[in-house]
Formats: structure tokens, C-alpha cells, sequence
């Protein structure tokens, strides 16, 4: 699959799950910042990308659930440096380059791009052949 | 009594498909005001209805472990109204399944009373309802819900033994 039927794909399922218009599904735009998402939409948003390649994601896989929520991760509203690099470490699609200015845990959604989805989608792609 | 907007589960294939249906009374509650002298049923209730339907396909999917919590409703549309006499039937299909919740896809159909005859219509497609649940104790870091099963309670139980579908949901249990 080229990347051009990878970027279709997710932006048809980010359109029909959260409802967007086709012009508003850019690759710089955020999931929850840009396109709205909240926290149920990513299961939706799982879901679908699941059913669109046919690949099975695991929990946690793409949406990491306990970060932020771990104290060593996270002080005073901001991930510690150890945090960014747990964060990272799973994450390796995500995009940091906003969240390394500035890493505020409000600011983690800003790493889920459609771009950072779309890298996730292919390297899904490439490691089931 | 619980809320409950389904009668009768009608077909039950486990971890694929449910059939419910749900007869439309005049005597019930919200056509006092939906609409005064133009009973109909409201579209919110249809969806509750899907909901119920939908979620104890989830449910069974899960042996009744987990808390099914409708999540999100992806896509509603009808297109006619249900009114009392009318037969509502809602079928859903599973489209995902995992530990933190399902997705189902469901379409509404209607069954009317006949002109001359006893017998009711064919079923006639009026709509589609599809819904995401979350396994609530799944999906809640750190929040803390009641141990029992609150959703699928006595009420639920009743109509899924009267629908003759064993749940092993234990009695007993407050609503």
C-alpha cells in the first residue's frame, strides 16, 4: 500500500469517526486539539483503523493509558525527562517536536498528528508484510 | 423497573448478532408530551433501545464480566417515525471487540399492524444506529465504580431469561 492509500484510509476513518470535513484532516493537525477527539474517540478511532487495514492494535499500543498518570513521569503538570522518554519509547510514531518545548502533560495530545497516525498505520503495514 | 426499551430479544448469535424488539404502547410515558394527540416515539428512545440491544450483545460477548457503558453514538438515522401498534426491531452486528470496549452496528426496522389482516408487515427498514461501548472498569485509571455489575441488573436479566437466553448473572443484586 503507497503512503498516499495509507494517508486516505486514516483520513477517511478520522473523518466518519470524529466527524470532520475532508479539508480540516491536514497532516499537521492534532486529533484532540484540531480535529476535536476526546477520550472515546480513540477507541472509536482503533476500531476503525483495525477494520480499514486489518491489522489487530493492542491496547495501549497507539494511545498510551497510563503515562500520565504515573507520578515518576509526571511533576508539576509536566513530564520529567524520564516521562518524555517512556512517552517516546512507546510511542514511536508520535510526532514530539511540540511537546519537547514545551512538556506540559495538557500538551500531550498534541503529539497524535495525522501524520504520526499515518506512520503508525505504515509501520503496522511493513511488520505484518 | 429499571428503563428498559426492549420487550424481547428475538435472536442471539453469541459474539456476531442480536435481534430485539420492542412494542410501541399508547400508554406509555412520553407520548403525554411526544406529541400531544400525535404520539410518537422519540428517535432518543430508539436509540436507547439499540443501546440496550446492542450492549447486551457486548455484554454476552463478555460472559456479563464487564460493566458495558454506551460510549458514543458513531452514526444515527431514521427516517419514519414509530408510533404506538408499531413493532420496532432492532438487529446489531459486533464490529469490534477487545478489553476496553466494542463497536456494533445496528439497523432499526419497523413491523406494523396490518389493514385487514392479523398479521403484522414485513419488517421495514427505517433507519441505522451504530454504537461504541467502553468496558467501563477498563477505561477509568484510578476512578473507582461499585464491584457488583450495576448495569446488567436484574431488570436486563429478566428480559434476557424470559427471552430464554442463560446469563449467569447472579440475583439479587440492587438496581
Amino acid at each position: 500500500m503507497t503512503h498516499d492509500e495509507v494517508y486516505a484510509k486514516v483520513s477517511e476513518v478520522l473523518m466518519d469517526a470524529l466527524a470532520v470535513d475532508e479539508d480540516e484532516v491536514t497532516p499537521e493537525a492534532t486529533l484532540t486539539g484540531d480535529l476535536g477527539a476526546e477520550s472515546i474517540d480513540f477507541l472509536d478511532i482503533v476500531f476503525k483503523l483495525e477494520q480499514a487495514f486489518g491489522f489487530k492494535i493492542a491496547q495501549g499500543e497507539l494511545f498510551p493509558d497510563n503515562v500520565t498518570q504515573d507520578p515518576e513521569f509526571v511533576q508539576g503538570g509536566k513530564l520529567t525527562p524520564k516521562g518524555l522518554e517512556a512517552l517516546r519509547q512507546r510511542l514511536p510514531h508520535a510526532d514530539f517536536s511540540k511537546l519537547d518545548a514545551d512538556p506540559s502533560v495538557a500538551k500531550v495530545g498534541e503529539i497524535f498528528t495525522v501524520s504520526a497516525l499515518v506512520r503508525f498505520c505504515e509501520s503496522k503495514l511493513q511488520a505484518a508484510g | 423497573m429499571r428503563w428498559l426499551w426492549i420487550d424481547r430479544i428475538v435472536h442471539l448469535e453469541a459474539g456476531a448478532k442480536i435481534a430485539a424488539v420492542k412494542n410501541v404502547a399508547s400508554s406509555e410515558d412520553p407520548f403525554g408530551e411526544h406529541f400531544p394527540g400525535q404520539p410518537v416515539m422519540p428517535g432518543s428512545l430508539i436509540i436507547e433501545g439499540m443501546a440496550q440491544t446492542a450492549g447486551i450483545l457486548v455484554g454476552h460477548t463478555g460472559k456479563f464480566a464487564e460493566k458495558v457503558i454506551l460510549a458514543k453514538v458513531s452514526d444515527a438515522t431514521l427516517q419514519a417515525d414509530a408510533r404506538p401498534g408499531d413493532t420496532l426491531l432492532y438487529e446489531a452486528e459486533l464490529k469490534s471487540f477487545d478489553t476496553v470496549g466494542a463497536s456494533t452496528a445496528g439497523t432499526v426496522s419497523l413491523l406494523s399492524p396490518g389493514g385487514d389482516s392479523s398479521q403484522p408487515s414485513e419488517p421495514r427498514r427505517i433507519g441505522s444506529i451504530d454504537l461504541v461501548f467502553s468496558h467501563l472498569d477498563q477505561n477509568r485509571a484510578g476512578a473507582e465504580f461499585p464491584e457488583h455489575n450495576f448495569v446488567f441488573g436484574p431488570s436486563f436479566k429478566m428480559v434476557l431469561e424470559q427471552s430464554g437466553i442463560k446469563t449467569g448473572i447472579e440475583g439479587g443484586i440492587q438496581d
